[in-house]
This record gives structure tokens, sequence and C-alpha cells, in this order.
């Protein structure tokens, strides 16, 4: 028990570097497999986490079908040469930088603050312990949230008919 | 026990390096797939205060921002081959169609 907090580190600093990687990197491939990496050291956070369901559809979904379609397309598009990996101005850049450090700023205040205010809140329990997290998240998906469940389908179809209406030959 | 506010830090870091990568970077690719680390970021946070709660509806919650995500990947994607079909750049400098 006492290894989770190491290997949460390990995956954390992981993830961060990779997430450094992915914005650096001037090969758009080099930065979707850094993301593949992001993805995975992520899906092992939500394993500590106990979220093995999630952490699995993580690798499935994201790792595995999201970014196999990020490479089918930048393939496709046969990028040899990157023309401007960066915005040109400087003043562009300085910009860019101060608004992502005060947006580092108010997320850190809130979550100092949400850390004080839910120390306390440590009570409701859901989680029925005798069944897999997979089955919980089954049950709850075709009771509280089968609406949702529903419409995401719909989702689905919408993309699918409009990937199919924007891929063709001529628009 | 991992403590909360760590995943939480993990995920404002994450979040905000993709939204430095939104700010910075002109390839419209390498910005959709900073776009994909935001919403990483946010399910990670998720996932942190469902564990916190002992709620599930956070994980269930993160399911649906997938399958968006995935809707989302498919679709912009879709735009993205279409536009390098018909401009023949991928900088988000040169495509300003819609721009005042």
């Amino acid at each position: 028990m006492e290894l989770v907090v190491p290997i949460f580190y390990i995956m954390a600093i992981g993830a961060l570097v990779s997430g450094v990687m992915v914005v650096v990197q001037k090969n758009p491939v080099i930065s979707a497999l850094f993301l593949i990496t992001l993805m995975l050291c992520l899906a092992c956070i939500y394993l500590l986490l106990s979220a093995e369901f999630i952490a699995v559809i993580q690798v499935i979904v994201y790792a595995g079908a999201i970014m196999v379609l990020f490479l089918f397309v930048i393939m496709l598009l046969n990028l040899e040469k990157e023309s401007a990996p960066l915005v040109k101005g400087r003043f562009q850049k300085l910009a860019g930088l101060v608004l992502v450090l005060l947006l580092v700023g108010v997320l850190a205040m809130t979550v100092i603050t949400t850390g004080k205010q839910g120390a306390a809140a440590q009570t409701t329990v859901d989680v029925d312990t005798a069944v897999s997290n997979t089955v919980s998240i089954g049950r709850l998906l075709f009771s509280r949230f089968l609406l949702p469940f529903e419409i995401t389908s719909v989702i689905l179809l919408i993309a699918i008919i409009g990937v199919i209406l924007i891929g063709k030959k001529k628009i | 026990m991992i403590p909360v506010s760590h995943c939480l830090i993990l995920a404002a870091i994450l979040f905000s390096l993709g939204v430095l990568g939104v700010f910075v970077r002109r390839n419209v690719i390498v910005i959709f797939m900073c776009i994909e680390m935001m919403l990483n970021a946010v399910n990670l946070s998720f996932i942190a205060f469902a564990r916190q709660n002992n709620i599930l509806d956070g994980q269930v919650l993160v399911l649906f921002v997938m399958t968006v995500a995935a809707a989302e990947a498919a679709i912009g994607l879709a735009i993205i081959l279409a536009l390098f079909r018909k401009n023949k750049t991928l900088n988000v400098d040169e495509i300003n169609l819609l721009k005042w």
C-alpha cells in the first residue's frame, strides 16, 4: 500500500514531462507520440485512484482510437516541412505566457481554497465494495444516467454522419 | 491514499500546458492535441473528486466526456482534412476565412 504514493508521483512527473514535450516538439508526429505517453500515465493514475474501468477505457479509446486517428491524419497530410511551428511575434508569445501564468494563479488559488473546505466534506459513501467498479458504473449508467447515456449514442451517430458528409470529395 | 489536492495541482498544470499550446503553437493539429490534453486534465480532476467523495458520478461523467471527445476528434480531423485539401496549409494564421 505504501507503493501507491511513489508510483503516483512517478506517473505525475511522466505526465508533466510528456505534456511539456507535446507543446515544445516541432514535429507533430512526435507530439502525438508524447500525447500517447501522457494518456498512459494518466491511465496509471486512474488505476491508483481506484477507477479501473475508466483506466481501461482511457487506454482503449484515447490512447488507442483517438490517437490512431490523429496519427492517421498526420500521415495522410504528409507533412514534410513544418511551416511556422510557433506564433510569429514576440509580443504574441509573451502575451500567451502571461495569460497562462494568470490562469495558473487562479487555478492554484482555487485548489488551495478547495483543499481547505474539502477536508471536512468526506461523508457521503456511495461505493459498494462488494461489486467491482465496472458493475457499479454499469448500474449507474442504466439507472440514474439513462437519458444522458442514450443521448451519447445519438451524439456518436451524428458524428458519424457529419464525418462522412465532411469527408466527401466535393463539399 | 493520494491527497486530492496533488491530483488537482497536476490537473491544473496539465490544463495550463494545454492552454499554452493553444496560444503559442500555430499548427492546427497540434492545437487540436492540446485541446485533448485539456480534456484529459479535466477528467483527472473529476476522478480525483470521485475518489475523495466516494461517489461514482464523476467516473460516469468522465465516460461522457470521453464520448464527446471522440466525436469531436473525428469531426475536427475531418474538417482539418477538408481545409488542407482546399488551402494546402495547416497554419492557423493562414486559415482566416471566417476572420472579421
